[in-house]
């Protein structure tokens, strides 16, 4: 009889803790991101959607190689002697000519692996993630540029010696 | 009806020279119709608060996205559900498959004829009130087994059988509790029920006998809870065990019908529970029956009675508990929800009905002990007191958690507002 009263009142109570509790989340903020009209503020090294700058190219090939799934392809041609020396921003001499250089971001397992190896710094995950499409296809990226703007002269490059003449200021024009 | 009638006819003296059936069709139709009406537009609303109740309950924000803070996203439902096609399955016996929502229901909707909502406000008075409403909603038992016999499919006959089983059970502490307030009063008339309440919160029957009452009210909620099917009994519906009980096979339109049927028992039980504890169309003071009269200048904005809003009120108060409770306790087991049952809610209010019964025949306690005046206004105050003071914490724990995560400046992947 004693255990059994325990029990009613065991139960009865506990409900009511459960009840205070229930009661205290009514009043809590909500956790819910409206997702199209409030946004997640990314940290800006998140890996989302690859990214590559054409123009800091040297068509090493290491990302190619790093990739774990094989989703860069890359077509690098010699570039001709007698063709005006470029630069890569951070001082290396392009030797290759890149005739392409496409991603497939539906085949990416955004590990990030492929921007270690690089030299330049030219290929990085952005933290950009809205990228969806309705056709698969279309996550294929062509990164190749016909009309990409070189540095010619080299940046690292102490600038006394001789200024050539066209050059801007600040060395970032060129053919 | 005779109600109806008189107030129709201080209105609009014309209707006394109208031919009898044209005055029973107007007298009898008017509330049919608005009951109807707040019947089966009422669901949208409880709908909504169920879902934003929940949401808010564990801290999401529930539906946001039709109309504004989502208010119309039970309207687009109810839409939806009524354009879907209803799917007759093969093997179904089709003769009872569409009555059976039907019959669910006419039990759910027919105890508002004797629900009063004021002193006058009552479709009709019937002198077996109370005893009328447990039998007609009974009914929708007939109604739920019908649908889980007439699907032709496992789960909705288990869930069926649950159903009944269940709604057995629990009709004998339920009509055990009822008979406390009716063995008080000596009536079973639920406008003497609310009648014998008069004089404000201290004389309500939640208060009367003091230790004895709350309790009976607790059992009669806990069986109310468990003849709507509501968590924590929700076992005839159970998703996780049978698909979805009795309506697994319903789909549209019929099984509108059955979430109609549910929302609106819930409202009739709250509705119920509030006649035969909580006074009713009552005010918890007497000065706040009516407004009025006021006379503002040369108009004069005449007594206005407040009796359906406080049955509306302590309706929703009760709802609101319903939806509370169904967010927070986990279902029960079938053999608890008998042990509940059997062991628990029928011994209490066996013994609570002879006890009580004692104790009106008794000449010094015919109306209640000596001191419980003391306890109704306290009690009272100390529930919403508390409710409040919960409130206030937890807004106040929210306002500094918002401050820390915004001050600190870390980098918290979720972006903070306000």
């Amino acid at each position: 009889m004693r255990e059994w009263l325990q029990n009613v009142w065991e139960g009865f109570f506990t409900v009511l803790v459960g009840m205070r509790i229930t009661w205290r989340h009514l009043f809590t903020k909500s956790v819910t991101l409206q997702y199209p009209s409030e946004k997640w503020q990314l940290p800006p090294r998140t890996r989302m959607r690859l990214f590559m700058k054409y123009e800091d190219c040297i068509g090493c090939g290491q990302c190619v190689r790093a990739c774990p799934v094989s989703c860069i392809s890359m077509k690098t041609e010699k570039r001709p002697s007698d063709a005006r020396p470029i630069w890569a921003s951070t001082g290396h001499p392009i030797k290759l000519d890149v005739t392409a250089f496409d991603i497939d971001m539906s085949l990416c397992c955004y590990c990030n692996l492929c921007a270690y190896p690089c030299p330049t710094f030219c290929i990085y995950m952005t933290p950009d993630y809205e990228f969806a499409t309705r056709d698969l296809t279309e996550h294929l990226y062509r990164f190749a540029k016909q009309d990409a703007v070189f540095l010619t002269e080299d940046p690292k490059k102490k600038p006394e010696a001789d200024p050539k003449p066209g050059a801007s200021p600040a060395g970032a024009t060129g053919a | 009806m005779e109600a109806t009638y008189a107030i129709l006819v201080r209105w609009f003296p014309a209707l006394a020279g109208w031919p009898t059936w044209a005055v029973v069709l107007l007298s009898a139709g008017l509330p049919a119709l608005v009951l109807f009406h707040f019947m089966a537009l009422m669901p949208l609303v409880y709908v909504y608060a169920e879902r934003k109740v929940s949401a808010f309950m564990q801290d999401r924000l529930g539906p946001m996205r039709v109309g504004p803070y989502g208010v119309l996203q039970t309207v687009a439902d109810a839409i939806k559900l009524l354009f879907k096609e209803a799917v007759f399955p093969r093997g179904v016996d089709r003769k009872l498959f569409v009555i059976a929502p039907l019959l669910v229901n006419v039990g759910a909707f027919l105890p508002f004829v004797v629900i009063p909502w004021g002193a006058r406000l009552q479709p009709a008075d019937l002198n077996v009130g109370i005893f009328y409403v447990s039998a007609i909603s009974a009914l929708s038992t007939v109604g739920l087994i019908m649908a889980g016999w007439a699907s032709n499919n496992k789960y909705a006959l288990f869930g069926a059988m649950r159903s009944a089983a269940q709604i057995v059970s629990y009709e004998i502490p339920s009509l055990l509790i009822i008979l406390v307030p009716v063995m008080i009063v000596g009536s079973l008339s639920l406008q003497d029920l609310v009648l014998a309440q008069q004089g404000g919160l201290s004389r309500w029957f939640l208060f009367r006998y003091f230790p004895l009452m709350p309790v009976a009210f607790v059992i009669f909620f806990v069986a109310a809870l468990a003849e709507t099917n509501r968590a924590p009994f929700d076992i005839p519906e159970a998703e996780s065990e049978l698909v979805a009980g009795f309506h697994t096979e319903y789909s549209g339109f019929f099984f509108s019908l059955f979430f109609l049927a549910e929302y609106t028992e819930m409202f009739v039980v709250s509705a119920v529970a509030s006649v035969l504890f909580l006074g009713g169309y009552l005010a918890p003071l007497p000065m706040l029956q009516q407004i009025g009269p006021i006379a503002l200048g040369s108009f004069q904005l005449g007594p206005i009675a407040l009796g359906w809003f406080w049955l509306w009120f302590k309706a929703w108060v009760l709802v609101f508990v319903m939806m509370w409770l169904r967010w927070t306790v986990p279902r029960a087991r079938v053999d608890q929800l008998m042990y509940i049952a059997w062991k628990v809610l029928l011994p209490i209010s066996l013994g609570l009905v002879l006890v009580v019964g004692a104790l009106v025949l008794r000449r010094s306690t015919a109306n209640g002990f000596s001191w419980d005046r003391w306890f109704g206004w306290p009690l009272t105050l100390l529930v919403v007191g508390f409710l409040f003071a919960v409130m206030v914490r937890a807004l106040l724990w929210n306002r500094s958690r918002g401050r820390e995560l915004g001050a600190s400046g870390s980098p918290s992947p979720v972006q903070v507002w306000r």
